[in-house]
């Protein structure tokens, strides 16, 4: 019901917004730390939905991606000394370029076959990341100094380290990423990717180079997801090996799955609920991973469109 | 005048079966024409071959005096080869009005029409009747309106051909009169190739009739030349005669 209420869905997105930014003055200082690296990370699994949940597209390959963001962002600050928003953007078109690339190469594939190739592309670049230890620190990483993470604008200065100005710097990442989605799903182009995810022959035979909207969807997705790594590096002050592994391709198609894929709010309320479980329950026991699984095990069963998904089916069929 | 679509020697094997076995076809635009045949005679085939879905062994097809025999079917359709599936494969999950926003849509960014995609869209679901069902999911239509509901996703192409592939399986008596008078109106304005084995519909419709069989064009000509071929009424229409 694409049409039916645009006004509806827009206020509940600036909603959420609008919440996140309260929360921030209401937060205890643990909690505002852990809200501004879900957002950051919330960032990451909605460049993810974009091409698991919309297109359809399988890709156990995503932590390049956001790799490709936190060393482009982050190894720029270190050995080049650029400063904080030429690093970003440094970074997101490292990951836009690497998923133009890959996406050529991938996209000759599909079903497990795509998955495979995303995963060993990744493979390729998480060990190529360990074979330049000189440059990106390897499996130590580096750490990115306080000095090289204030951004001046104007004559204000803002410190990336102060948790204020750390919460808003992600909490406005968030907001832009999660505008620039719904706008994309409620596109034409958005109605053509759901159309090949859901018969991409038929849509061929609609006058569409399905290949084509693909690789632009792959595109998208991969700068989307290594603003989600720039931002990280940057706001976190670290970039180390274990963001490119296996590990990180495989977060953000949890977060998407617990949370709904192919609704815009999911993403976010996926990574929330992941990071929580995880939080709350490894203050009760060491086995906190055996909890997180039953977790995973009972949504499978009892709610296998995730949460948003199960609202949107059961309550709110308007929901993007 | 010349004729909008044209093959020469079209030709398609699958492994050692001659599907198709060089085909030399015209049509004229503005006209209904149907292709009849048993099971088997390669019309289907033959019908891919012109929408770009399936690519041929050997020989050309020509439109409107393009040659298109290596163009990815995509491009086809926004030349205005529209193709509508025999079984029908509308997009389930979403709704009517998003099945036909697509093609819509697509006509809008080549330039073919102007507009808004909702205009384009109400005008192909008045044309079918489907416009009070605009937001049901096309999962939940029956499956006449299912039918009718490709049929709209076609016209929405705004296509110069339109090829239906066995429009009426399916269909109640009812649903086969309306279906005519659409198939009628959309002549109007576009030339219509129709593969159909309902022989009613094909008499009433047609304005030529190619018959195959093996492969190969048995025969061609007006609905009344076509009863009266004797080579015909012996590979298809049953051969009951005297």
């Amino acid at each position: 019901m694409r049409d039916a209420s645009p006004a509806k869905t827009y206020a509940l997105h600036i909603g959420v917004i609008a919440l996140l930014f309260a929360l921030n003055f209401v937060l205890p200082d643990y909690h505002q730390g852990l809200f501004a690296r879900i957002m950051a990370l919330a960032v990451f699994a909605m460049g993810y939905n974009l091409l698991f949940g919309y297109v359809g597209l399988l890709s156990l390959g995503h932590a390049m991606f956001f790799s490709a963001g936190l060393y482009g962002a982050g190894l720029t600050v270190y050995h080049l000394g650029w400063g904080v928003p030429e690093a970003f953007v440094a970074g997101v078109a490292c990951g836009a370029l690497l998923a133009l690339v890959i996406g050529l190469l991938a996209l000759r594939t599909s079903g497990v076959a795509f998955m495979i190739v995303t995963m060993m592309f990744a493979q390729v670049f998480y060990l190529l990341v360990l074979y330049f230890a000189a440059w990106t620190g390897g499996d130590q990483g580096l750490v990115i100094q306080q000095a090289s993470r204030v951004v001046s604008i104007g004559g204000a200065s803002f410190d990336l380290t102060d948790p204020t100005v750390r919460y808003m710097s992600a909490l406005a990442l968030f907001a832009i990423v999660l505008l620039v989605t719904l706008a994309i799903v409620r596109s034409r182009f958005g109605r053509v990717l759901v159309a090949i995810r859901e018969n991409e022959e038929r849509t061929k035979m609609l006058g569409y180079d399905t290949v084509a909207n693909k690789l632009a969807a792959v595109v998208a997705s991969g700068a989307i997801c290594a603003a989600s790594g720039a931002a990280y590096a940057l706001l976190f002050g670290y970039v180390g090996s274990n963001f490119a592994s296996i590990q990180y391709s495989i977060l953000p198609l949890l977060w998407v799955l617990l949370g709904g894929a192919a609704t815009t709010l999911g993403p976010l309320i996926g990574t929330l609920f992941m990071y929580y479980v995880t939080d709350i329950t490894s203050g009760f026991t060491s086995a906190y991973l055996l909890i997180v699984g039953v977790a995973l095990i009972l949504l499978v069963l009892f709610a296998p469109k995730g949460i948003m998904g199960s609202i949107r089916e059961r309550w709110l069929g308007w929901l993007p | 005048m010349t004729p909008l679509l044209t093959t020469k020697g079209l030709s398609r094997n699958f492994g050692g079966l001659r599907a198709v076995d060089g085909v030399d076809f015209a049509l004229m635009p503005g006209e209904i024409r149907a292709v009849i045949g048993p099971n088997g005679a390669g019309k289907t085939t033959f019908v891919s071959l012109l929408s770009g879905r399936i690519r041929p062994s050997s020989g050309v097809v020509v439109f409107d005096g393009v040659e298109i025999t290596a163009m990815p079917a995509y491009q086809r359709v926004r030349l205005g080869v529209a193709y509508t599936f025999q079984i029908t494969s509308v997009f389930a999950n979403l709704t009517v009005f998003d099945n036909v926003a697509l093609p819509v849509q697509r006509t809008l960014t080549d330039g073919r029409t102007k507009g808004q995609v909702r205009t384009g869209v109400m005008a192909a679901l008045e044309r079918t009747g489907l416009a009070d069902r605009a937001g049901t999911l096309a999962a939940h239509l029956s499956y006449g309106h299912q039918r009718l509901l490709e049929v709209a996703m076609g016209l929405a192409l705004k296509p110069r051909l339109l090829i239906l592939d066995e429009p009426t399986q399916g269909l109640a008596d009812s649903e086969i009169d309306n279906f005519i008078t659409l198939v009628r109106g959309i002549a109007k304005d576009a030339t219509v190739l129709l593969i159909e084995h309902n022989m009613p519909v094909v008499m009433q419709l047609a304005d030529r009739i190619t018959v195959f069989n093996s492969g190969k064009i048995l025969a061609e000509g007006t609905p009344g030349e076509i009863r009266a071929n004797r080579q015909v009424q012996d590979a298809y229409l049953g051969a009951t005669h005297g």
